[in-house]
């Protein structure tokens, strides 16, 4: 069976620009069910770009190449669909949306989902169980939930919120964007260990972009990746990310 | 007997749809009056009704250290019109959350004097407005401030959503500022929604409508957070917005 038949995500020479300014320049990857894979790059390197590009944000445009998820064009559907067909992307700045609860916001979500997949509702004893569920498993009162979404959160409480959001999501594939920036070192474990409860599937998947290798102890990735100036320039275990955060990124040249 | 028929060329009516107000007039010109004694407080919640046309006019009296807030909708089918004028004594507070909903060609405006007439009041007016197809929507908010009215604090903010070319907002907020020692200040902007946090909502799996309609509910519903009974203003704006959307 070859890799890309295997593969839950494969992203195929994908360039990209944004503005008018090209930031994916041939991006190559495969992430088979079952594996977490980790992509490390200094900052301008493009990794925020791959999140949005793959969860279809508007602006981010994709000049040649291609991403397939479970054999679908990814780059077909609506950003909403990609949520729907198990795609979820961990915001690296989660958004501020006043006026609205986090609770209403997550099962109305949810429902939307659920209705494009075809299946039932959840009821709203059915959703407060499983948020709270959720929320408690990553150490988050039920309470901050009912506030409107992530306003007056700081930067911890958002990350870990993003995390609670997957939880109650349950995607086949999670994109984190530097879920673990601002986090200290308690949330970090906690949040390492919700990767791993939520996500830790066969046939599930995750792509973790991170500047630091202290979350990767957690997850431990099957794969790290090198990314710099939009491709993919080395891969290797988690051997690779440790020499990085010793050696730092110019050494790698 | 009833007060004359106002006229566009009156400030507080330039905005006004006085075609549709004319038939109606002598039935609702009379403005109620509204006293607060010194320390009381008061909540009022002012929602709408089916009427093509609906006007409110309300003055209201605050007396020292008094208090009172107000949550309002204004989502007239044709024309709606939330008058306040509002004095405060010594200490008082102000506080007034209100919305214009509109559609079609329709017309809402909120129209406040906010007379801060003895030292230490403070007012807070806080104004969305929501508005589609040809509708109008305004604010036209004076602030006043007395000799001798000093540690004012009055405060306005006002933000309009337009969704679609031929919606209109007009906001015009105004002070007149006798005292040497206070602080008033306003914002306004009117904008469109925010494309970011439409992609948030979409890439949790709301279609475009359905985010954009909960964004929407955001906007106004931020105003009720503090509101008593805020799920009686929350069903009403929400029916209003949906007819919007």
């Amino acid at each position: 069976m070859s890799e890309e038949f295997n593969a839950l995500l494969t992203v195929d020479d994908l360039h990209a620009t944004v503005a008018g300014k090209p930031i994916l320049n041939g991006l190559s990857l495969h992430v088979p069910a079952g594996e977490v894979h980790a992509i490390m790059g200094p900052n301008g390197s493009g990794k925020s770009t791959l999140a949005y590009v793959l969860a279809g944000r508007p602006g981010y445009e994709v000049s040649e190449g291609g991403a397939t998820f479970e054999g679908r064009d990814l780059l077909a559907l609506e950003p909403h669909e990609r949520a729907a067909a198990g795609l979820f992307l961990g915001f690296q700045y989660p958004v501020e949306i006043p006026g609205v609860s986090y609770l209403q916001f997550l099962r109305e979500s949810l429902n939307a989902q659920r209705r494009a997949r075809g299946e039932a509702e959840l009821s709203g004893g059915e959703f407060i169980k499983l948020a709270r569920g959720q929320a408690e498993a990553l150490g988050m009162d039920i309470e901050m939930l009912k506030r409107p979404v992530n306003v007056g959160f700081s930067g911890g409480e958002k990350k870990r919120a993003e995390m609670v959001q997957m939880g109650i999501m349950q995607p086949k594939f999670a994109v984190l964007d530097e879920t673990d920036s601002g986090l200290d070192i308690d949330a970090l474990r906690i949040v390492g260990e919700g990767i791993n409860r939520i996500m830790r599937a066969p046939d599930k998947g995750v792509l973790l972009i991170t500047h630091y290798e202290r979350l990767l102890e957690h997850v431990r990735p099957d794969r790290v990746h090198v990314l710099q100036a939009g491709r993919i320039t080395r891969s290797g275990n988690i051997e690779l990310a440790r020499d990085l955060e010793r050696e730092g990124y110019a050494e790698l040249a | 007997m009833t007060a004359p028929f106002p006229s566009r060329a009156q400030e507080e009516w330039r905005y006004a749809d006085l075609d549709a107000l004319k038939p109606v007039w002598e039935q609702v010109a009379e403005p109620v009056t509204l006293t607060v004694a010194a320390g009381e407080n008061l909540e009022e919640m002012w929602l709408p009704v089916a009427d093509d046309v609906q006007l409110r006019r309300v003055q209201l009296a605050l007396g020292q250290q008094a208090s009172a807030r107000i949550f309002a909708l204004n989502a007239a089918p044709v024309y709606g019109r939330i008058e306040l004028e509002v004095s405060l004594s010594a200490g008082a507070e102000f506080e007034l959350f209100a919305a214009n909903i509109g559609t079609g060609l329709s017309t809402n405006e909120i129209v406040t004097r906010v007379r801060h007439l003895q030292p230490d009041g403070r007012s807070l007016q806080v104004i969305r407005s929501v508005l589609g197809g040809k509708a109008a929507g305004s604010y036209l908010g004076k602030v006043e401030v007395a000799r001798g009215a000093q540690q004012t604090d009055a405060e306005q903010s006002v933000k309009a959503m337009l969704l679609d070319r031929g919606a209109t907002a007009n906001c015009k907020p105004e002070l007149e500022i006798y005292a040497d020692d206070v602080k008033c200040a306003h914002g306004a902007t009117v904008g469109e929604l925010d494309p970011v946090q439409l992609f948030y909502a979409q890439s949790r799996g709301l279609p475009p409508e359905e985010a954009r309609a909960l964004l929407l509910e955001g906007f106004v519903m931020g105003l009720c957070e503090g509101a008593s009974d805020g799920d009686a203003i929350r069903t009403a704006a929400r029916d209003a917005l949906r007819r919007v959307v």
